[in-house]
């Protein structure tokens, strides 16, 4: 249960428990993450951000929840950046970084990077992106937003649809919300359609996902739906994409069909695959969930640093 | 059967002294030569090959390999373990089989092949010996403990 001093690198090292545990912190963390009440609990400690690949939302989210439990951030990826260049391993800058601050956070191009730095450095490292690999981080704070809306995951009618092949995301989730008891249906064009050995996985793990290349079929038995981009860099001939983008959008129009209480859900950025139009309706969770990385990132941060999930157990 | 089978083993000469990997995984052969890694440069004893041998196991066909006046370290024998799980290693001296065992596959293999993943971190000259999970025997599936990918092609990645 505890996780003072963990690292964080796959949704995987987590046990149902474990997901629940973060869940529920991160629901008392949202009133401190708006700013309406204080908590500087780990005063005195100091994050290290290093990004080997620029990313807006995480690095500000992670900054933002640092600041907010009153933990100093130095971002060190300006210096990351340089050694690269120098050609120095990522062990080496590890080694490094661990020294001068409490925990890293670490956004890599590479595989496997997160785990390659949860070895080497004393200090726990959060995985916030490793190259296609995963992001847990996104996964529980996907999972917190449906279960916000929802009250709860178990049984609910999850539609993911978008690039399900290479979007690490929809990997990682996909494989959380299996643990919960969700029901799952991909949509993708079959060039996009999410890799066999994952949806073996999940086979493994008893969910049964149904596939379908139609959005319209399925939409109206929807509780969320999920939308992930579609990269244009994965389209060798760019009328295919513009086809396959087009299929996608999310408009009033379709929304329709759905249900009234149906959320639609987006990692961001969006590139034309949800209308601005949809931003204004009941449906639309996607700057919810943006916000949502906060209190969650704030959970694993006072967990981790400071100790708050230890006593869970005889408090209640 | 008994005749049979003596019959079957004389297809390949016996041996004095040297070594009988025995129970090789069908089309495997050629990928525990690589493994042994002899060319005609670094020995001077036979060596002969079975493939596609007739098995008394339940695989019903089996390759086989015997070396003359070579015994396997350990590292050699761990290789082979991953791509031919039920093999076993005769150590013949003196014409009689004087050590025999199967080899065998840890859950955990480290340092033995490279994982098939290019964007894995093991690949990109980081002080560290690439890992991984034996997920499935049979056949064998190997998990990259970084990048979390199942290796494919063990004998093209063996190091
Ligand atoms: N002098 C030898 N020269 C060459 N090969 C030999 C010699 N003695 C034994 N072998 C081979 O070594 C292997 C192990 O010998 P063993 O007598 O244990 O075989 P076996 O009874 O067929 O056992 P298994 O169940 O492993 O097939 C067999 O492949 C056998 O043919
Ligand atoms: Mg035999
Ligand atoms: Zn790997």
């Amino acid at each position: 249960m505890d996780l003072y001093d963990k690292d964080v690198v796959s949704i995987r090292d987590f046990s149902k428990d474990q997901i629940e545990g973060i869940l529920d912190l991160s629901q008392k963390m949202v009133p401190y993450a708006l700013g309406d009440k204080t908590r500087r609990i780990l005063d005195g400690k100091i994050l290290g951000n290093l990004f080997f690949e620029p990313s807006t939302r995480t690095k500000l989210s992670f900054e933002s929840a640092a600041y907010r439990l009153g933990c100093d951030v130095i971002d060190v990826s300006e210096m990351s950046m340089t050694s690269i260049s120098k050609g120095e391993t990522l062990a080496d800058t590890i080694k490094m970084v661990d020294a001068y601050c409490d925990l890293i956070v670490l956004r890599h191009p590479y595989e496997g990077a997160a785990r390659l730095a949860a070895k080497f450095s004393i200090n726990p490292v959060i995985n916030a992106g490793d190259g296609a690999g995963s992001h847990p981080t996104q996964t529980l704070l996907d999972l917190f937003t449906m279960r916000e809306a929802k009250g709860t995951l178990d049984g609910l009618n999850i539609v993911l649809v978008g690039d399900l092949k290479y979007g690490r995301t929809v990997h990682s989730l996909a494989d959380a919300l299996t643990m919960f008891g969700a029901k799952i249906t991909l949509v993708a064009p079959e060039s996009l359609q999410m890799p066999d050995d994952i949806v073996s996985h999940l086979e493994e793990k008893g969910c049964h996902p149904r596939k379908t290349a139609v959005l319209e079929d399925v939409i109206d038995q929807a509780d969320v739906l999920y939308v992930t981009r579609i990269q244009r860099e994965r389209f060798p001939d760019p009328s295919e994409y513009n086809k396959v983008a087009g299929t996608y959008r999310i408009d009033n129009a379709i929304l329709r069909e759905a249900k009234n209480d149906m959320i639609v859900m987006h990692p961001l950025p969006r590139v034309g695959e949800i209308a601005p139009e949809v931003d204004g309706t009941q449906h639309a969770r996607y700057f919810k969930q943006a916000f949502n990385g906060v209190p969650v990132r704030m959970a694993l941060l006072s967990a981790i640093l400071g100790g708050e999930m230890r006593c869970r157990r005889i408090r209640q | 059967m008994q005749t049979n089978q003596t019959v079957k083993e004389i297809k390949l000469a016996p041996i004095r002294n040297g070594t009988v990997i025995d129970h090789i995984a069908c089309g495997q052969a050629l990928n525990v030569m690589k493994i042994l890694g002899v060319s005609e440069n670094n020995i001077d004893s036979c060596i002969s090959i079975g493939i596609h041998v007739p098995s008394t196991k339940e695989s019903k066909w089996k390759d086989l390999i015997k070396i003359e006046d070579r015994e396997l370290d350990s590292a050699t024998v761990d290789k082979i373990a991953l791509i031919a799980p039920d093999a076993t290693i005769s150590i013949i001296r003196d014409y009689y089989v004087a050590e025999k065992y199967t080899v065998h596959l840890d859950d955990h293999v480290s340092g033995l092949a490279r994982c098939s993943n290019p964007n894995c971190i093991t690949n990109k000259g980081e002080p560290v010996a690439p890992e991984f999970t034996v997920v499935s025997r049979h056949p064998i599936q190997l998990r990259c403990c970084y990048c979390d990918r199942i290796l494919t092609n063990v004998s093209d990645n063996l190091l």
